[in-house]
């Protein structure tokens, strides 16, 4: 197997509206076993990029520890990257975020990463709103340690290295994610790139704290008979909520609608969310249904996927800190300095 | 009976109970002795507690400018029933207890040695004020009254000083003069005003100003350019954050919008706190947060990554009694081993130790510059002597062209040189700082991957040995020139006049310095040494080899700084002597003076 990329570059290989090859986008290439849900994760997001014409500089990819947090090695060579310690990528994205808000933060992290040891981390950059997209590829095992079932294994699931079913309640990051009032919720699945792209894109789009939480399996430690993380047991038990499709900088229209028929959601004011709406009794800018509709799948043993739950306008970080529109990171010495005779007055007052 | 005479040379203790209001009347008096123009330092005593239990106030009052904590009490205002008999056994034969005699005492209340002023504070209290919390929180200004005529303080002072702190609030006034003069008048009809044990007016203080070393802390990050802190509360060191949040909201608010050029995030721990300051360091903006030991021992492995990826920290640990949760609100300085290796692996740090107010401010603000210049953390070893009790120090002071030092950043024109080989860990100087880039700075260039796992020169993840070596060897190379730009020791004498010499750092400074003095006086004078940052100076290196036996002072059990020093100079442990404190209060010169006496005398015995 080559660990070198061919540098060769068709001619006429298009370019996106700010002039970058898709291959600009790409990483250097995957260490990852062969068949591995993350590679198809890393693959949409290149091409979520590619297609949101996203300069590459201005985007910084953080991660944790783990399969998934190594992926941001295999996309977005160009951009940034800051591959941190295991479960604290969210403060690490949280402080570059205070320091730069114009730059688009892509958290990558796993089921270990999130809803294990990162679980502290992971709630209160939801409470916070911190404007960034947070991916989980949720394998429900750790594959660097060979396998261990993860938090997010369903109860009765089996792994190849355990042979037993999970004793333990599973937790569902999607269900905490729409009680902690996410800004932006989403699943999908690494299989389905039609869905996953254009949430993807959503998600980047989104002014506030978007999450999907992205089914991935695991080829080498869960994907066998018995687990309900495998390739074959998630096509078999997903559920839609709607095909999807992101369009960017476009007027919104507002829809009323009915079972099954479309609606265009007007997200962040200047993008589109068009919806073709497949799950009854839904409404993705209702909270309420979208737990509803959550609950009521899971009890039938079936995977949700899709935009659940959207609030277009939400109050991120910054917005709440009434922080300037200049980043922090901009500043010197012109902005900052308090001013002369400043100091005095408060050396006066300390007498 | 009366006293020994003492004019501005003694201690008095005010115990009191937490959550009464009994903190700012106190501090009223302390200031009123610097505005008297006499050196003065207050060090609060307080429980882990929010309402009832036991606290004191300490003050220290000395015309030779001695700011350290001396034992003994001359004069106790003991306004808790609680602590009483523990109060009254404190005081020293010839002083003064002032106590409330509103009920009469218990003959085991009383002591013959001292002199026993009765001054009825609640009855006198109830009689000038109706309502009942009134009554208590005046109760207070009453016995402050007394001690104004008892001690020959001038009340202007105090009455100024009233009017200042509550300057918004006008109406306040008028009662608090009454019960000033309520407590004046009583003592004086009462007793013979002034006492023999008394302040005089001097003009010892010259243009310095009084203030808690945490306030300074965050008043030199302002000025060092901080635009982001995360932190997490913990006593010493919560005052940090809420001073630099009063700073930031005068200073760094945009004039137009009314927006905020800086952020605050109070997080969910100290690991969130630090991955925060982290992530805005790594982004470019300056960041900091403060802590004590037990969270610097959270933030340990974040502590490694910025070390490793090579990212600006600034720490501020406000050290408090450890282990574990130890003594939460009394000093010591024993995070120093932990904070100078925080971290697995083979991992040193940058450690700064203030001790004054004014150094607090600027090293705050230097601190800043050396964690862009070093990318690496920085940490203050502050403590909760200095951060949390108001100390006299020298006005702040800041040269209106100084400028941030970023360090080695490149700019989106430099990326575009052409003949620039840039690698992120790639030592292109020699002096084994790399060039870093900010997210964001060019389209094309400069854009790498930050991680904790090993990388070569141009960040490329790696699992060859040479390489790795290569790298731990160029941050070896790094930390040699960090010992050339950190602050210099202190040395209190030209040239060296003695074999011995006394080694401090920190707020052991106080104590130290008047040991020294006793020391001359006693025609042993003995040369000295402060240092001020780690890692050591040559200068550090010298002092020590130029003496025969090196009388290291410092307050905690396990001789912290000796280890540091033994370590990492290899200085044979014979040649340094421990002289340590560690019972939570502030090390004495008289306990100085003791061990140092102690060990010279068994040393004679054994030449013998």
């Amino acid at each position: 197997m080559s660990y070198i990329k061919p540098t060769f570059v068709h001619p006429q290989a298009p370019r996106n509206e700010v002039g970058y090859l898709k291959r600009d986008y790409e990483g250097k290439i995957s260490t990852l076993c062969a068949g591995c849900g993350h590679d198809s994760i890393s693959a949409a997001i290149v091409q979520a990029c590619f297609e949101m014409n996203i300069e590459p500089h201005h985007l910084a990819k953080l991660s944790g520890i783990g399969c998934s947090s190594k992926t941001p090695t295999y996309f977005l060579s160009n951009s940034h990257g800051f591959n941190s310690v295991h479960g604290r990528m969210p403060s690490i994205a949280t402080g570059a975020n205070l320091a730069n808000k114009e730059l688009i933060y892509l958290g990558v992290s796993g089921d270990g990463d999130t809803a294990s040891i990162g679980m502290g981390q992971f709630v209160h950059v939801i409470r916070r709103n911190v404007n960034m997209t947070y991916i989980v590829m949720n394998n429900g095992c750790y594959g660097l340690t060979k396998g261990q079932d993860s938090a997010t294994a369903d109860k009765g699931s089996i792994s190849k290295p355990s042979r037993e079913a999970t004793p333990y309640e599973a937790i569902d990051l999607v269900g905490l994610a729409l009680e902690l009032n996410a800004s932006f919720v989403a699943r999908s699945f690494s299989g389905d790139k039609s869905q996953l792209i254009p949430l993807l894109k959503a998600a980047m789009s989104h002014k506030g704290f978007a999450f999907i939480d992205i089914i991935s399996p695991c080829v080498t430690f869960n994907n066998n008979k018995g687990s309900t993380k495998s390739y074959d047991y998630v096509r078999e038990h997903i559920s839609i909520t709607g095909a999807m499709d992101y369009v960017p900088e476009e007027k919104a229209i507002e829809v009323e609608y009915a079972e099954g028929s479309q609606k265009d959601i007007e997200l962040f004011g200047h993008s589109v969310v068009h919806l073709e709406k497949l799950a009854p009794n839904w409404n993705p800018t209702d909270k309420q249904s979208a737990i509803d509709k959550l609950q009521a799948t899971k009890r039938n043993g079936q995977i949700l996927t899709g935009l659940l739950y959207v609030n277009p306008n939400p109050r991120d970080l910054h917005q709440i800190n009434h922080t300037v529109d200049i980043p922090l990171n901009k500043l010197t010495e012109n902005h900052l300095y308090p001013g002369d005779g400043e100091l005095d007055k408060i050396n006066e007052g300390m007498r | 009976m009366s006293g020994k005479r003492r004019v501005n040379d003694f201690v008095i203790r005010f115990a009191n109970v937490n959550g009464t209001g009994s903190a700012s009347t106190n501090g009223l008096f302390a200031k009123s002795i610097f505005r008297s123009g006499v050196p003065v330092s207050a060090k609060n005593i307080f429980p882990s507690n929010i309402q009832g239990l036991p606290t004191w106030y300490e003050v220290r009052i000395s015309d030779k400018g001695y700011l350290g904590r001396r034992e003994g009490i001359d004069i106790m205002v003991a306004v808790n029933p609680q602590s009483f008999q523990e109060d009254l056994q404190r005081i020293l034969p010839g002083g003064y207890i002032i106590y409330d005699n509103s009920r009469p005492l218990h003959d085991d209340q009383k002591r013959s040695d001292i002199n026993m002023i009765g001054l009825p504070m609640m009855l006198l209290s109830m009689e000038y004020f109706e309502l009942p919390r009134l009554q208590q929180l005046f109760k207070n200004v009453i016995y402050l009254g007394a001690l104004v005529a008892l001690l020959d303080i001038d009340i202007n002072i105090v009455k100024h000083l009233i009017e200042e702190l509550f300057a918004t609030k006008p109406k306040l006034w008028p009662p608090n003069f009454k019960a000033l003069e309520v407590g004046y008048n009583y003592a004086k009809e009462n007793y013979d005003c002034p006492l023999d044990t008394r302040i005089e007016k001097r003009d010892l203080i010259g243009d310095q100003i009084m203030v808690e070393g945490n306030e300074a802390t965050a008043l030199g990050i302002v000025y060092g350019g901080a635009t982001v802190c995360a932190w997490y509360p913990i006593t010493p060191s919560t005052s940090v954050a809420k001073a630099y949040d009063k700073y930031a909201n005068k200073f760094l608010i945009d004039k137009d919008s009314k927006k905020k050029k800086f952020a605050m995030v109070q997080a969910e721990d100290e690991l969130a706190a630090i991955g925060m300051v982290i992530g805005a360091g790594w982004n470019g903006a300056r960041a900091f947060t403060s802590t004590s030991g037990a969270g610097v021992s959270l933030m340990n492995e974040f502590i490694g990554l910025a070390y490793f990826a090579e990212i600006p920290v600034f720490l501020v640990n406000v050290q408090r009694g450890g282990p574990s949760t130890g003594m939460p609100t009394r000093t010591q300085q024993g995070d120093i081993i932990s904070s100078a290796y925080a971290s697995h692996g083979d991992t040193k740090h940058i450690l700064l130790f203030p001790s004054t107010p004014n150094e607090c401010f600027e090293m705050s603000a230097t601190g800043l510059d050396l964690a862009d210049r070093f990318q690496t953390p920085i940490i203050l070893l502050s403590d909760l002597d200095l951060g949390m009790n108001e100390h006299i120090t020298e006005p702040f002071s800041w040269d209106k062209n100084r400028k941030y030092d970023r360090g080695k950043v490149l700019t989106a024109e430099d990326l575009d040189d052409p003949n620039l080989d840039w690698g992120r860990y790639l030592d292109i100087d020699g002096d084994g700082i790399p060039y870093r880039t900010i997210p964001g700075t060019h389209p094309s260039k400069g854009g790498y991957f930050t991680r904790g796992t090993s990388r070569d020169e141009y960040a490329r993840y790696t699992e060859k040995g040479a390489v790795y070596k290569r790298n731990v060897d160029r941050l070896t190379r790094k930390w040699n020139t960090a010992r050339k730009w950190v602050p210099k020791p202190e040395f209190y004498q030209d040239g060296y006049k003695s074999n011995h010499g006394l080694l401090f750092f920190g707020t052991t400074t106080y104590a130290a310095i008047e040991a020294m003095d006793k020391l001359q006086a006693s025609s042993s004078p003995m040369d000295a040494m402060r240092i001020r940052a780690f890692p050591f100076n040559n200068e550090v290196e010298d002092f020590i080899s130029q003496h025969d036996e090196i009388f290291v002072i410092e307050q905690n059990k396990d001789a912290q700084m000796r280890s540091l020093l033994i370590n990492e100079l290899e200085i044979h442990p014979k040649k340094l002597i421990s002289i340590l404190n560690y019972d939570g209060y502030p090390i004495t010169a008289q306990n100085i003076i003791e061990q140092i006496g102690e060990h010279l005398s068994i040393k004679m015995i054994s030449q013998v």
